[in-house]
Order: structure tokens, then C-alpha cells, then sequence
């Protein structure tokens, strides 16, 4: 079982992400994550998928995801010529005399506290996703409410345009 | 103009002769445009007809075809039709009505996302939102259908945007598409390759499938494996790649198909796929460890390379054009012995086991009805039992052979049939199916004789879903379930209520008769041929 981020430009149009989204479904693909936005360029999105399977079902996903109409381009993001970074929010518990704690790990990860209320508090976190698992772990020790993540946006490094 | 006129005049620009459709109020502004255009306009029994008829039509016109419905139902009912033609890409436009566009998600009468629910079985679709769109629409979704892989594309228009004027009209010449591009020539190291991999081969094979036909190169492939030397077995939509006796033809692969042709692809040292997907019935061991065989691919669709099996020398592009670019290299195999091989494979084939003698034999029955078809007759054959004897006793000459072969429709054989009927007048055409599968089209009898696209109608009666009920006698020890067709109407009877002349064969004594027959009265007719219950394919 191998990993890959693909990154995909398509044209910015009603539908197409539950093209890809069900040709994903349908075809038994398994998908970890999707996240999509328009580019400077308003007639194009730019969408990041993070995809699992074996070296056959990942050169699959690429054809068939090139396929659709609408995918102007896609590509894979390869770990050691692209960056990668993930939202997430974690709303945790926190009483008084655990405020001060959570505050202090935050700090080390250069996350933000972006709102605090009598007893919890949530906390922004930017990153790669081994910076973000490292964190959730030292949490581990506190009572997680909530916690929503973007998934994994991702560009190639350099001037090269997609 | 209006937006619906629009439509018509597109399928004008299109060069569309013949729409096969069913109203409802949803498409009624378009039906009404239709009246002062000159396309023919057939109506069919059931929209799912509509789409088999586009899909024969198409096959043998080489054009796109076109089907029509109404919102909900209508349009729903196309779907089967729409994934037919999906699983052997054949490039149809299929355009429904819609709800109003104000209406649309409020789950208003006859309401539904029929583009939601076709996504998965169309190449593209659209739900046209303003009708200024209109123009550039239709010439994309002909593009689309006609282009790469072949395939269905869906037009949804809601009602008031057929009922819009449109500012102006402008047909557009080019399709400026900035994301859809497919590959036509092939790439010239790869061709290279393939060459240098055929001059290495002791016993090379070409495995020739539906994208063959599809592109128009059966010509261009005879041409190719004579020139070279090189024996042809072919997949079930590749039947009529070669003449069923062509000294180089080795039949049909798979499960269904002839064992000397699954010998020789797997005894062979170079096999060239071409135009096929490696489909699971077509090839007996799709996984089969080729540690000695080197695997030519060559398809217009690159995301199929690979896909069931892995190849060494992929190359996309057209078929045809890519087997005319190889017609400069100069090259012949002198493989005597494995042609011969695989002649003494066939010379060897066991014979069917005949079935008793008060019924017709259908293998003996279809080979002496294809010795007596014109040179190029069209010959379609349903799904179940009959379509097994079909690919398997039916001689190809220059005609076709038509069948739903990656969907296995049950029904199709008959509105193929009548839409081949619309894209070539003068040519013969038959349609064989069973008793089954064709009481699943017979309200199309009507279509036929209405619209005069008159065929000639083979039913292979054994009073079973035959391959069902062959299925159930191996896998449930006899045990039937749900597969008895008692209570089929009277054949004869049925004929005559629709005026179309009957023949009847009881056993194969006066079958030589009979079929002269049945082929020199003018169109139609139908011939209703008994079949043992208990007979088996092979």
C-alpha cells in the first residue's frame, strides 16, 4: 500500500467535483483527502487529492482521473520536489489549571489559541501532517472535543507552473 | 429563434438524418422545432429502445446517433440503453427535457437529476443553463462522442431554456476544448518497438477487439496481418475484424470462445492487443503470468493500458492511423510451423455436442443461414444462449456482427437492428434472439413497422432463460429458479397482428428450405426456430 498526492487543475464549473469524487466512489478507489479552491486564474480550480493503493490502482487513479473532460491537468506531487500543509482545529477541554499547559505545548508547535471559554478552548494548527500527528499526540492526555481538519493542500516548489 | 429551434438546427449542422425518440411535455418545444427541420423522427415503444436504435445506427452508419426523452421517466428509461452504449463505446448524444430551470431540485413532476444519475456510465454530460449556450453545446457533445474513445454524451434542457430566444445563432467550426485532447497518432518510438518486438517473434498473435471497428481500420488490420504474417484472433465486439474464413483467423477468445483461439494466445510469444480492453470474459486468465510473452498494447484510451493487465509496449493513439503509419515498415514473419500449429489446434476443436434430433441444431442452423446472408449482411445477435451460437457458428464475410457485449443487454438485437435498418436501406439485416430476450423488445415490432425500418427476426424458442437455466442446471445441480418462460405469447400470432410474415422451423429436416425462404421475401418477417429446452452452448 503506497500513498501519493495528486494534484489536479480543472476548470471551475458546477459538477466537477462530484465527477471526481464519484469516479473515486465508483471505481473503489480509496481516498484520503480532497481539498479544493480556485487559482489566480478564476476559470480553474485547483484541487489536491491524497489517495491510497498499490502501484497499479495509483497509475489507475492518474488515467482515469485525466480522463474526465474537465481535468485540464494532472499530476503527482512528489514528497522531495513539493511542500504540503494541513489545517486543523481542535476544540479540547481545558480547566483552569490545565489552560496554562495546553497554552505552553501550543507555543512549541507554533500553534494559536483562537478561542478560549470558561472550560475549553480551541486551537489552530498549520503544518505537515507529521507536525500535526506529533501534536494530537501530546493532547492525548486531555479530553478532545472536536476536531475538523482541511486535509492536505500541496504545490510544487520553484517557478514551474502546473 | 428559440432555444429549441437552436437544437434542431444544430442537429442540422451535425449532419443528422434520423432521431429515434419518445415525447413527453418536457421536450414538446423541441419535438415542435423538429417539424421544420428535415431529419426523420422515429417513435419508439420504450425510451430504452431509443438508445439501442441511436446505438445500431450508429454502428453501422460510422455517424454519431441520436436519441431523445422527455424529463423523469423518460429519461430514466434511457439509462440501460446509455450504459449499453458506454460498455462497448459507441458514440451516441442523448438529449432528454428537463424541468423547468427555476424548478429544478424542488422535486417538481417528472423531476429527475437524470445528469446526476447518468455520471457514471456517460462521457460527459450537460445541463444547459442559458440558452445562448446552446450551439456550442451540441458541437461539443458531437465532438465528445465521436472523438477518443468513443461514447454516450447527455444534453438536459430544461424546458424554459427551449423556450428562450436566443440572441443569435453561430454554429462553431472549431470545438476549443482546453482540457479534452485525445491521442491520435501513435508516438514513433513506441510503433519502433512494436516493429523490432514483431521481427523478434516466433509466435505472435494479434488479439483484435471492438476499438478496431470503432476506428474504421478493419481494412487497414487485414491489410497489417497479411503483409506480416502474423494469425488473428479477435474478442466478441471484434467479430467481423476478419472474415470468419480467413486463412489467418483463428476465432474468438475467452470463455465462450473457440479453445484453439485460447491456445494460441497462450502459447504465443508476442500478443498484440488491439482496440481490446483485456476484459475479464474475453481473456480465460487475465492475470496469466506471461514470464515468456511479450505483451503489445495499442488503444485510443491510455487509462485502459494497464488496467487488467500489465503490457510492455503500450501505444496509444487511432487505430487506424496508427496501423497505416506501420505500413511503412517492411516486414514478414516466417512462422510456418506455428501457423500451422494453430491450424492442427483447429482442425482438432471438438465438435458441439449435437441436441436431440426433433429440435433444430442452432450451431448447424446459424452456420448454414450465414452461408446463405449476402457478402454484407448485418447480423445481430441478442444476449443469452443464441448470442453464444451466434459468435460462435455465425461466418463473417465483409458484413457485421452486432451485439452488446460488455453490458450483455438483454433486448438489444431487436432496435439495433431497426436503427442499422435506418443508416443502411438496402443492406440485409437480422436480428437473432431468443425467446427471452425477445419479449423484452417485441413492443419495437410496432416501431418497425410504423417508421418502415423493416428486418428479419430470428427467435430461438427453447421455453428457458437459457443460459440461466444452463447456469443453474451446473451451479444449483438442476434446481431452476425464476427462468421458466411458460406463457409466451403464440409467435405466429404475434406476427400476424403486427402484418409481418411468420416462418416456423420444428427440426433441421426442411431448414435448408426454410431459410431460402425467410431471406428472399421482401422485409419483414419473422422466424421462430425450436430449440431443445435442455440444449447447452457448448
Amino acid at each position: 500500500m503506497q500513498r501519493k498526492v495528486f494534484q489536479l487543475l480543472v476548470d471551475n464549473q458546477a459538477g466537477v467535483l462530484s465527477r471526481i469524487s464519484g469516479l473515486f466512489s465508483r471505481r473503489g478507489y480509496n481516498i484520503e483527502s480532497i481539498t479544493a479552491g480556485t487559482t489566480s486564474d478564476p476559470r480553474y480550480t485547483r484541487i489536491t487529492i491524497v489517495a491510497n493503493g498499490d502501484e497499479a490502482i495509483l497509475d489507475q487513479i492518474e488515467k482515469q482521473v485525466g480522463k474526465l473532460i474537465d481535468v485540464r491537468k494532472v499530476m503527482e506531487l512528489k514528497p522531495d520536489s513539493s511542500v504540503f500543509r494541513e489545517l486543523i482545529l481542535i476544540k479540547v477541554k481545558a480547566t483552569d489549571n490545565q489552560r496554562q499547559a495546553i497554552v505552553s505545548v501550543s507555543d512549541i508547535f507554533r500553534a494559536k489559541i483562537i478561542d478560549v471559554d470558561m472550560d475549553s478552548m480551541i486551537i489552530e494548527l498549520t503544518g505537515n501532517q507529521s507536525k500535526i500527528e506529533a501534536f494530537l499526540d501530546l493532547l492525548k492526555g486531555y479530553e478532545i472535543l472536536q476536531i475538523a481538519r482541511t486535509g492536505i493542500a500541496g504545490l510544487t516548489r520553484g517557478a514551474a507552473d502546473v | 429563434m428559440l432555444g429549441a429551434d437552436a437544437m434542431a438546427r444544430c442537429l442540422l449542422e451535425e449532419q443528422v438524418k434520423v432521431v429515434f425518440g419518445y415525447p413527453g411535455v418536457a421536450i414538446c418545444p423541441f419535438f415542435n422545432s423538429m417539424l421544420a427541420v428535415d431529419i426523420d423522427r422515429v417513435l419508439v415503444r420504450t425510451e430504452q429502445n431509443a438508445a439501442h436504435m441511436a446505438n445500431g445506427y450508429a454502428r453501422i452508419s460510422g455517424n454519431v446517433g441520436v436519441c431523445i426523452a422527455t424529463s423523469g421517466p423518460g429519461a430514466t428509461n434511457l439509462i440501460t440503453g446509455i450504459a449499453t452504449a458506454y460498455a462497448d463505446s459507441i458514440p451516441i448524444v442523448c438529449i432528454t427535457g428537463q424541468v423547468d430551470s427555476k424548478q429544478l431540485g424542488s422535486d417538481v413532476f417528472q423531476e429527475a437529476d437524470i445528469t446526476g444519475a447518468v455520471e457514471s456510465f456517460v462521457k460527459y454530460s450537460y445541463l444547459v443553463k442559458d440558452v445562448e449556450d446552446i450551439p456550442r453545446i451540441f458541437r461539443e457533445a458531437f465532438h465528445i462522442a465521436s472523438t477518443g474513445r468513443k461514447g454516450p454524451v447527455l444534453i438536459d434542457v430544461p424546458i424554459d431554456i427551449q423556450n428562450a430566444a436566443i440572441s443569435k445563432f453561430v454554429y462553431p467550426q472549431e470545438v476549443y476544448l482546453r482540457t479534452y485532447k485525445p491521442t491520435v497518432k501513435g508516438h514513433v518510438v513506441q510503433i519502433k518497438k512494436v516493429i523490432k518486438a514483431i521481427s523478434r517473434a516466433e509466435r505472435p498473435i494479434i488479439c483484435a477487439g471492438g476499438g478496431v471497428l470503432l476506428s474504421e481500420g478493419a481494412h487497414e488490420l487485414r491489410d497489417f496481418a497479411h503483409r506480416c504474417n502474423i494469425p488473428v484472433v479477435s474478442t466478441l465486439m471484434g467479430i467481423g475484424v476478419m472474415p470468419t474464413d480467413d486463412p489467418l483467423y483463428f476465432g474468438m477468445v475467452g470463455n465462450n470462445g473457440k479453445s484453439y483461439a485460447n491456445r494460441a494466445m497462450n502459447e504465443s510469444d508476442l500478443i498484440i492487443m488491439i482496440g481490446a480492453r483485456v476484459a475479464d470474459r474475453a481473456i480465460s486468465q487475465p492475470d496469466l503470468t506471461m514470464d515468456n510473452t511479450v505483451l503489445v498494447h495499442i488503444d485510443v484510451d491510455p487509462a485502459e493500458i494497464g488496467k487488467n493487465v500489465g503490457s510492455h509496449i503500450p501505444l496509444v493513439g487511432d487505430i487506424k492511423t496508427i496501423l497505416k503509419d506501420m505500413e511503412k515498415y517492411e516486414i514478414r514473419c516466417d512462422i510456418d510451423d506455428w501457423i500451422e500449429r494453430l491450424n492442427e489446434y483447429k482442425r482438432n476443436e471438438p465438435e458441439r455436442k449435437p441436441p436431440r434430433e426433433e429440435y433444430v441444431d442452432p450451431a448447424r442452423f446459424i452456420e448454414m443461414l450465414s452461408d446463405k446472408l449476402n457478402d454484407d449482411a448485418v447480423y445481430v445477435a441478442d444476449v443469452g444462449q443464441n448470442q453464444m451460437w451466434s459468435c460462435g457458428y455465425h461466418k463473417v464475410k465483409n458484413g457485421r456482427f452486432l451485439t452488446s457485449g460488455g453490458m450483455g443487454t438483454m433486448g438489444y438485437s431487436i432496435p439495433a437492428a431497426i436503427g442499422a435498418r435506418a443508416a443502411a436501406r438496402d443492406r440485409q439485416i437480422v436480428a437473432v434472439c431468443g425467446d427471452g430476450s425477445f419479449q423484452m423488445s417485441m413492443m419495437e415490432l410496432a416501431t418497425m413497422q410504423q417508421h418502415g425500418l423493416p428486418v428479419k427476426i430470428i427467435i430461438f424458442h427453447n421455453g428457458y432463460l437459457g443460459l440461466v437455466r444452463e447456469y443453474q442446471y451446473k451451479t444449483y445441480k438442476g434446481h431452476y429458479s425464476v427462468v421458466d418462460l411458460s406463457g409466451s405469447p403464440d409467435f405466429g400470432k404475434l406476427a400476424s397482428a403486427y402484418d409481418i410474415p411468420f416462418f416456423k422451423l420444428e427440426n433441421m429436416s426442411n431448414a435448408d428450405e426454410v431459410i431460402d425462404e425467410f431471406l428472399s421475401i421482401k422485409d419483414p418477417a419473422l422466424m421462430e426456430v425450436m430449440i431443445d429446452p435442455l440444449d447447452v452452448v457448448k
